[in-house]
């Protein structure tokens, strides 16, 4: 061999050489990292922290200047008022029923989509898919007087129905470009198999294929209920009573009189927040989790 | 009962024309191979019969009965496929099972059916896994278990036994031969193996570009191929083809060789010809009257035998020798034709030539 080694390695276009900054530092790169992600977290969470807080404070603390970080007196009057006095939780039974409902809707729909798409050959797939994309591709605020005007017409105005419906067209196209990756992934041959077993195409789908879909589903699922839970813009345009309102523009509606009771505002903010944290860390497993593949060899 | 017919299947994806007027007729209980190499649209024909694939034109028929429009269900096909296509979250026993659970069969049945498959491949101990837990070979016998659960009108097999290795392979050929004795089944099996082909099938059908080039039994597409293609596609080491012309009573090579004229050959003088030449036709060993000469290119020992690449003018033929014979590259040496058994083939067209005096 006349070719030493360094220079068979050298040979190619691209050395693969770690960066040597990578390897020089150990305990300072740590410092600098721990640093940085300290400030980033502090950055992100103090909102966060100074709303729980909030919640938890004497009305006079809350008003206290210089602000109470530490020594102020521990209440849950404000939580009380959210589900007692102030209406609120009518808004959260609505935001329940409606991005619940919308989540569903929209999986019940997009699922099957996506399988149809991912397994046939149609006409102009990829046409109707981009076109399908790019109902995302503008911020809802820019159709919500079309919309306005459009529900006016037909009654919508001001019903729950009409937030579902809404929430549904915007989740559909997401969640068949979500599932369809997903689709994607689980081999066709499950429901050829399935099919020369002597079931139908749509009973392949249903007890072989949907099966191994459901962690795509529910990471699917959680993306749509999150987006329809904290949707604002359509929420504060196209209700206006209370007891049809979801709680973000009620929630928004609580800031603006003559005075405004941060308490209660910070409490409704947590109550709000909490149904995602949790939903999120039950099915966070799936959230990263890519389908179960099986026995076929590719 | 389990005749398949199909005729003048057509299938195009996108501009792939995959099957180009493909017909078969499997007669009942045989083992009929469709042979060719990949892309040659055995896939497709198998799935076209199975009823998973939308054909362009051409018809399916199943025992007499057009089957076309009939979905796989109701076809009454079974099916293994190359990637096995194992459900991945059920056991061994449930893929087993699922056939009969599509159709409704009872559970005592059900567990009566499947003893009686798992005890015919030996696969009783591994019911209860999934097929993660499963070998390359296992898999295979499960997928295999899965088809054979059922009596259905025929057995469909999509290269099943290429992702084993070699010795599995050579055991489960054995295995599929006493299978398919044993049950009196049509199976319809596809490869581009051609030793399984040879070595499995009642009948064989040669595919090339979604065209089927010959059927015939393994013996007929060996002896006898169709046209130049089949004769350097079947056989191994390859037939080793010699362009030349008929003169007179002499065939003459373009490298300036000649031997006698087969009796055989109706090809006029001058026309264009492939000559082919199978390496256990030729000698280095034996004197004949018909003889080329060459030099010694290279030896490949295979065990038990030799392969002797000998050139002849720009050509390289590949003669079949004892797996002792010695030789040194460059070495001068004569080869023996054994004439009866040659292959001519029109150059322009690729068609035999042979046929008709035989």
């Amino acid at each position: 061999m006349a070719v030493s080694v360094d220079e068979a390695v050298s040979a190619g276009p691209v050395p693969k050489h770690a960066p040597p900054t990578r390897r020089r530092s150990g305990r300072g790169r740590a410092i600098v990292e721990v640093a940085l992600l300290t400030v980033l977290a502090v950055v992100m969470l103090f909102p966060v922290l100074w709303m729980i807080e909030t919640s938890i404070k004497e009305n006079r603390d809350v008003y206290a200047v210089p602000a109470k970080f530490f020594d102020f007196d521990v209440t849950l009057d404000h939580y009380r008022d959210v589900f007692v006095s102030s209406g609120l939780s009518v808004s959260f039974l609505n935001s329940v029923i409606v991005a619940g409902a919308s989540t569903v809707l929209a999986t019940v729909l997009g699922v099957p989509a996506a399988w149809a798409y991912s397994r046939f050959t149609l006409k102009a797939k990829k046409d109707q898919l981009f076109f399908i994309l790019s109902t995302r591709f503008m911020p809802p605020v820019v159709v919500v007087i079309p919309i306005f005007l459009m529900y006016r017409y037909i009654g919508l105005i001001d019903s729950a129905l009409g937030l579902i419906l809404i929430y549904t067209a915007f989740n559909v196209p997401f969640t068949i470009w979500m599932m369809k990756g997903f689709v994607d992934e689980v081999p066709a041959e499950y429901e050829d198999a399935a099919m020369l077993d002597g079931y139908t195409r749509l009973q392949a789908f249903r007890k072989f294929t949907l099966p191994l879909l459901v962690p795509g589903i529910a990471a699917t699922a959680v993306f749509a209920l999150i987006f329809s839970w904290n949707e604002f813009v359509f929420a504060i345009f196209l209700t206006s009573s209370d007891e049809v309102r979801t709680a973000p523009p009620a929630i928004a509606g609580l800031i603006g009189g003559t005075t405004v009771d941060w308490g209660l505002v910070a409490a409704s903010s947590v109550v709000f927040a909490l149904p995602v944290l949790i939903f999120a860390y039950l099915v966070r497993k799936h959230l990263v989790a890519g389908v179960t593949l099986g026995a076929v060899r590719r | 009962m389990g005749t398949v017919a199909a005729h003048g299947l057509r299938k195009s994806f996108g501009k792939v024309q995959a099957l180009d007027g493909v017909t078969l007729d499997v007669p009942n209980g045989a083992f009929f191979v469709v042979l060719g190499p990949s892309g040659a649209g055995k896939t497709t024909t198998l799935r076209a019969i199975a009823g998973l694939e939308k054909l362009d034109a051409g018809s399916v028929r199943l025992d007499g009965r057009d089957a076309t429009a009939d979905t796989p269900a109701e076809r009454d096909l079974a099916m293994v496929f190359q990637s096995y296509a194992l459900y991945p979250r059920r056991t061994a026993y449930e893929n087993i099972a699922s056939p009969l659970r599509a159709r409704r069969s009872s559970s005592s049945e059900i567990a009566a059916a499947v003893d009686r498959v798992a005890s015919l491949l030996h696969i009783e101990r591994l019911l209860q896994r999934r097929p993660a837990q499963l070998s390359g070979g296992e898999m295979q016998r499960v997928a295999l278990a899965r088809a054979l659960v059922r009596s259905p009108r025929a057995f469909l097999m999509d290269e099943p036994l290429t992702n084993l290795d070699l010795k599995l392979r050579v055991e489960m050929r054995t295995e599929l031969t006493r299978i398919h004795r044993s049950l009196g089944a049509t199976f319809v099996y596809v490869t581009n193996d051609q030793v399984e082909a040879l070595s499995m099938a009642d009948q064989v059908a040669v595919l090339k570009e979604g065209k089927v080039q010959q059927v015939g039994t393994p013996t007929e597409v060996y002896e006898r191929p169709a046209n130049q293609w089949v004769a350097g596609f079947v056989g191994s080491p390859p037939i080793s083809l010699l362009a030349c012309h008929a003169e007179g009573d002499r065939l003459v090579g373009a490298d300036g060789w000649t031997l006698p004229r087969p009796r055989w050959t109706t090809a006029e003088d001058g026309r264009a010809l492939m000559l082919g030449l199978r390496a256990e036709d030729l000698s280095v060993e034996q004197r004949g009257d018909a003889s080329l000469p060459g030099e010694v290119y290279g030896l490949e020992p295979l065990g038990d035998r030799t392969v002797v690449d000998v050139r002849v003018g720009t050509e390289i033929l590949k003669v079949k020798a004892r797996p002792t014979i010695t030789g040194t590259p460059g070495e001068r040496l004569q080869v023996t034709v054994d004439l009866d058994r040659a292959h001519l083939f029109d150059a322009g067209t690729g068609l035999s030539l042979s046929q008709a005096g035989r």
